[in-house]
């Protein structure tokens, strides 16, 4: 392996180290990965855009996308509210809400589908005010939006908190001794700071609402046409034994997060140079 | 520099002014900590005391013989060596990865480590999909598998190979920062004095990311105990013998027998809040370090 090395290291382990990082990534990452893309090259165009591109797969491809969306948009407003108050804010119990933060990272999307369903379904908690005035959660569009809100709610908190932590107050100092006041600071001052990381934490919170199934399955009820998500329908098809229709969605999915992850490390790259000048 | 200029300046403003400036009035700092606390109540504790109110309405009692069914135990058990066999295999891994990208220098380095993140940007449906397309009845290996007599879908190791997925860059990804900061500077000095490259390993780079090390298994771990996705894919779903936990309870609610989908659920949820006071922990003990 010596070729690899550009500089010379005289510490030890860098073939085997090297090596076996190689191999176990081909062996559970790459090589399944690439079957997908194998499978589907198998396909003619006709029957990739047939799998790809019919009714039922459009409206699936809008829940997901429009879910997302709105689920990862509340996650930025409400996260940085919480980030905020969670930095800046002395208050009781404030070590515990913080570690409460990272509930949907910690708890089994399964678990959150469950609970969720049981909370806003009819009898449940908040679904027995709600469902008499004609608002219905759960097996609708709204009771996939709160389970993709669920499940994205740390992201944005967890990328604005070290920003926050790290913000000078001379820059507030200094923007109140020229003569703003508290809400200029706030809006044309930290805001602008913000804006990098927060739309950062945005990306991740709607890559991963994309590919979410365990907690939304038991709160959408799964009706074609109106509350299927994507990755159901690759489920749905997979039990059909629709081998090549489900990894020809599965490929639409994967090309399409890859895209977001892109977009996510060039965010990335973008808010570290803000930063560290 | 800004420091510079807002000493200077604050000669010429008042010093309540300056505090009123850059200080929250007190209306401000209640309504905002008020809405926060609320939304987070609403959509993180809500859920959480739901599962434990569902598990035990109908007492304790029922709550208990829950978990003392046959299938019930059989999916502790896959559960448990799931993530016996996935969180060890990934912690090897994201010590090698760790160790050839923070020590040493070589081309295509960040391309490695943006593949050692993939896993986390694949739906978990996605990460149990491909498996059966490897090895599935009609996948690359499935004759060749039926020929010997072997079964990877709808059996424990496909199971295992889907948790090892979507668990693959948990260690890798706490590690590889934390030892790039480190540098191998205490590393080059243990190897001046004379000891060997396990040596170096076990009483050098070791005792320095213990934290970052155990930090990165508490959260693979949660989530091999956790994963639904992959897992329901590949497992075929029959009992008493390729259902873990997740499933257990996508099974049970299921059948309308929600004490014992939820009982199965609160023992996730025990184990979510364990993982987030362990994760706590190490975060303040890791703090503390770094100040001392």
């Amino acid at each position: 392996m010596s070729f690899l090395r550009r500089e010379r290291s005289v510490l030890p382990g860098f073939g085997l180290s090297l090596g076996f990082t190689l191999f176990y990534l081909g062996l559970i990452v790459l090589i399944p990965l690439s079957a997908a893309f194998i499978k589907t090259a198998g396909m003619s165009w006709d029957e990739f855009v047939a799998a790809v591109w019919s009714p039922r797969v459009i409206a699936s491809y809008r829940l997901s996308f429009l879910a997302s969306f709105a689920a990862a948009s509340v996650n930025a407003v409400f996260g940085l509210l919480v980030a905020w108050v969670l930095v800046r804010y002395p208050f009781p119990g404030k070590r515990i809400v913080d570690a409460l933060v990272d509930l949907p990272f910690a708890l089994p999307t399964a678990v959150a589908g469950i609970a969720l369903s049981a909370i806003y379904s009819k009898n449940g908690w908040v679904g027995q005010w709600l469902e008499p005035h004609g608002l219905k959660i759960a097996y609708t569009e709204i009771g996939v939006f709160l389970a993709l809100t669920f499940i994205g709610l740390p992201f944005v908190v967890r990328t604005l908190q070290p920003v926050l932590e790290e913000l000078e107050p001379e820059l507030e100092e200094a923007s109140a001794s020229l003569g703003a006041n508290r809400w200029q600071t706030v809006t044309r001052v930290i805001l602008p700071e913000l804006l990098p990381p927060l739309i950062t934490g945005f990306a991740l919170a709607f890559a991963r609402a994309l590919g979410e199934y365990g907690s939304v399955v038991f709160i959408s009820g799964n009706m074609p046409m109106r509350t299927e998500i994507t990755p159901l329908l690759i489920i749905t098809k997979l039990e059909q034994y629709d081998y090549h229709g489900a990894t020809a969605l599965a490929v639409v999915m994967l090309v399409a997060s890859f895209c977001l992850l892109l977009v996510i490390n060039l965010l990335q790259k973008w808010s570290r140079r803000y930063y560290r000048v | 520099m800004a420091a510079a200029i807002s000493t200077t300046l604050s000669h010429h403003t008042s010093h309540a002014a300056v505090q009123r400036a850059t200080h929250d009035p007190r209306w401000v700092r209640w309504t905002l900590t008020t809405v926060a606390l609320l939304f987070l109540g609403c959509f993180l504790a809500l859920p959480l005391a739901a599962v434990f109110a569902e598990a035990l309405r109908r007492g304790f009692g029922a709550y208990f013989s829950a978990f003392a069914e046959s299938d019930a135990l059989a999916s502790i058990r896959l559960t448990l060596l799931a993530a016996a066999i996935s969180v060890p295999a990934n912690l090897g891994f994201g010590v090698a990865a760790a160790w050839c990208i923070a020590k040493f220098n070589f081309p295509g380095k960040s391309v490695l480590i943006t593949l050692i993140d993939l896993p986390f940007a694949v739906s978990p449906v996605i990460s149990g999909l491909i498996y059966v397309l490897v090895f599935g009845l009609q996948g690359w290996w499935g004759a060749w598998l039926i020929e010997h007599d072997l079964k990877v879908i709808f059996a424990v190791p496909g199971i295992v190979l889907a948790t090892t997925f979507v668990t693959f860059p948990f260690v890798a990804r706490e590690l590889i920062p934390l030892m790039q900061a480190q540098g191998s500077d205490e590393e080059l000095a243990a190897l001046t004095l004379g000891a060997n490259g396990w040596q170096i390993f076990w009483r050098v780079t070791v005792p320095n990311i213990k934290w970052g090390l155990l930090y990165g298994i508490i959260l693979c771990n949660a989530r091999a105990m956790g994963e639904f996705g992959a897992v329901s894919v590949v497992s075929g779903h029959i009992r008493g013998e390729t259902n873990t936990m997740p499933l257990q309870v996508e099974i049970l609610y299921n059948e309308y027998n929600f004490v014992g989908a939820f009982a199965v659920a609160s023992a996730l949820a025990l184990l979510a809040i364990v993982t987030l006071v362990l994760k706590a922990l190490v975060e303040w003990r890791h703090a503390q370090a770094r100040a001392s």
